[in-house]
């Protein structure tokens, strides 16, 4: 007569000791008290704040388009201006060190080069990027549209090289049968095959670079992030509510619209 | 006879390849005119003389100051306190929300799922340093402000995620739960949960890898951590000091890409 037990439980995954687990539980927990410890809310100041989140909740629901309109139009126009230009020319030179970056059409070096010129841009923060070129080149829309440019070649290049990778190797083995160059190779054979996702991708990237051109502006870099910020440091929340809305809105309508166009394109 | 077919095999028909010709005429006019709209306003002999300031900037980056490393622990520390607990307070409100998104789960399709789905993309299209930027005015300058503002930016990427997630669950283990007489609350504790718990983990560690990027940046509007030593130092500067701090969120970058990479290897 033994004694089956009548509950099953699920025998531990990852940490199979008992010591081990219960070693990081007490770590993690005392880590928690730790970071909470160090957190150091100054809750006078967060008490005489409250007053100010109420007037920008308030400024969100009545939301001021008019009194500051011209300055937000202008930093609208940098910011789709910048996120369009820089689309672009991110897009054209993300295609060569995407072909560059793809093990199964590049030599050994040229794979290297850009796969380190990839990294070193998906490494560095658009905003680091966006400090260094703006004093370099000076305040203004032109260093947002070279830091979008940089951020895009990172972005592109590396999924079009790992959408490369993945290819339909016997269509490439079939044009290459009939004698064709490497030029030819990459026209009738890879091409056709990622221009879908490479589409899409462009598509998406627009979205993202529209959604970043609102925050380089912060570090001078132009665009609606600039326009944004004055309005915060002058404490005119139903401006700044504006122009979130208007920043929601227009994400809304790239995203809307660019599943719509990836529907219709496939 | 053969006189009506063409000589030569075409890939498209002219109406296309004329679309497609007007395609492109469009896109070079557009990219013409934005550019002369973006660069009104640049003075372009600061252009030129970038290359110089370039050098310039870059010889005084050289070599990085490594005595000022024990000085940028705390900062570390605090940075990387901001990413987890932000990532911790993102995850705890986006789960209810995305529980509200998914079509599949949502307890009214007509009034909380908009709701849920309006909250996923204003968080999403609104970047942390901005979250940051309100937070700061409001609650005043502190690692605060960067857990809220991180929390409130992940709420979109998770929330996002999750649902799509939990629309793909597998319909027939639903079934099979229900079928032994679950209640609503058992179907979801035994039948959604346990498939969307790798999903879940995969996307949070994600998303905390990303927080550690975010929160490094974060300082530069007054939010703590390494980012307000990176604003000092561009203040007075003192750019070997940049450097030194740029080194080292490049390798708390690396180790935490490396970290949530294998975590999600191991989940998937």
């Amino acid at each position: 007569m033994t004694s089956y037990p009548t509950t099953w439980k699920r025998p531990p995954q990852i940490f199979k000791h008992r010591g081990w687990r219960i070693g990081l539980q007490i770590a993690v927990l005392a880590w928690f008290v730790l970071a909470i410890g160090s957190i150091d809310a100054n809750w006078e100041r967060i008490i005489a704040g409250g007053e100010r989140g109420l007037r920008f909740v308030q400024g969100f629901l009545q939301p001021d388009f008019t009194s500051r309109w011209s300055d937000i139009r202008g930093g609208l126009i940098e910011s789709l201006t910048m996120t369009f230009t820089s689309t672009i020319v991110g897009i054209a030179i993300s295609i060569p060190i995407g072909i560059g970056a793809a093990r199964n059409l590049a030599p050994r070096p040229v794979y290297y080069v850009c796969r380190s010129i990839i990294a070193v841009s998906r490494a560095l923060q658009e905003v680091i990027v966006a400090i260094f070129f703006v004093a370099m080149f000076g305040f203004g829309p032109f260093a947002g549209f070279l830091t979008l440019t940089f951020a895009t070649i990172g972005f592109i290049a590396k999924l079009l090289a790992e959408d490369i990778e993945g290819i339909d190797e016997s269509q490439a083995e079939a044009v290459r049968a009939t004698g064709a160059s490497w030029l030819q190779l990459i026209n009738y054979a890879v091409q056709p095959q990622v221009m879908p996702r490479l589409i899409g991708l462009s598509l998406y990237r627009f979205d993202i670079n529209f959604r970043e051109s609102a925050v380089i502006g912060i570090v001078g870099a132009g665009g609606i992030g600039a326009t944004l910020n004055t309005a915060i440091d002058r404490y005119e929340y139903d401006s700044a509510g504006a122009i979130l809305l208007i920043i929601i809105g227009i994400v809304l309508i790239a995203e809307y619209g660019s599943s719509y166009l990836r529907k219709f394109l496939q | 006879m053969t006189g009506d077919f063409p000589k030569e095999w075409q890939y498209r028909t002219p109406k296309t390849k004329l679309l497609i010709w007007a395609f492109w005429l469009c896109m070079v006019a557009g990219f013409v005119y934005c550019w002369q709209v973006m660069t009104e306003g640049t003075i372009w002999y600061f252009v030129q003389d970038a290359p110089r300031q370039a050098a310039d900037i870059g010889g005084r980056m050289w070599p990085p100051k490594l005595s000022y490393v024990p000085e940028l622990m705390i900062p570390l520390w605090d940075t990387l306190n901001m990413a987890t607990l932000g990532t911790m307070l993102g995850v705890i409100l986006a789960v209810p929300v995305a529980f509200m998104a998914a079509r599949n789960t949502t307890p009214s399709a007509t009034f909380l799922r908009p709701l849920a789905l309006f909250i996923i993309v204003a968080s999403r299209s609104i970047n942390s340093l901005i979250w940051a930027l309100l937070l700061v005015a409001i609650l005043g300058p502190g690692i605060l402000a960067g857990i809220i503002a991180i929390g409130l930016r992940s709420i979109g990427f998770v929330g996002k995620l999750l649902y799509e997630a939990i629309e793909e669950t597998d319909v027939t283990q639903i079934e099979a739960i229900r079928a032994t007489g679950a209640s609503p609350a058992q179907v979801l504790n035994y039948a959604i949960v346990p498939q969307i718990m790798p999903a879940f983990w995969g996307i949070t560690v994600f998303r905390w890898d990303i927080n550690i990027r975010e929160s490094a940046i974060l300082g530069l509007v007054g939010a703590g951590g390494l980012g307000l030593k990176l604003q000092a130092s561009l203040n007075v500067l003192s750019w070997p000091q940049v450097t030194t701090i740029l080194l080292l969120i490049l390798i708390t970058v690396v180790i935490s890409e490396w970290v949530s990479a294998r975590v999600r290897a191991a989940l998937i």
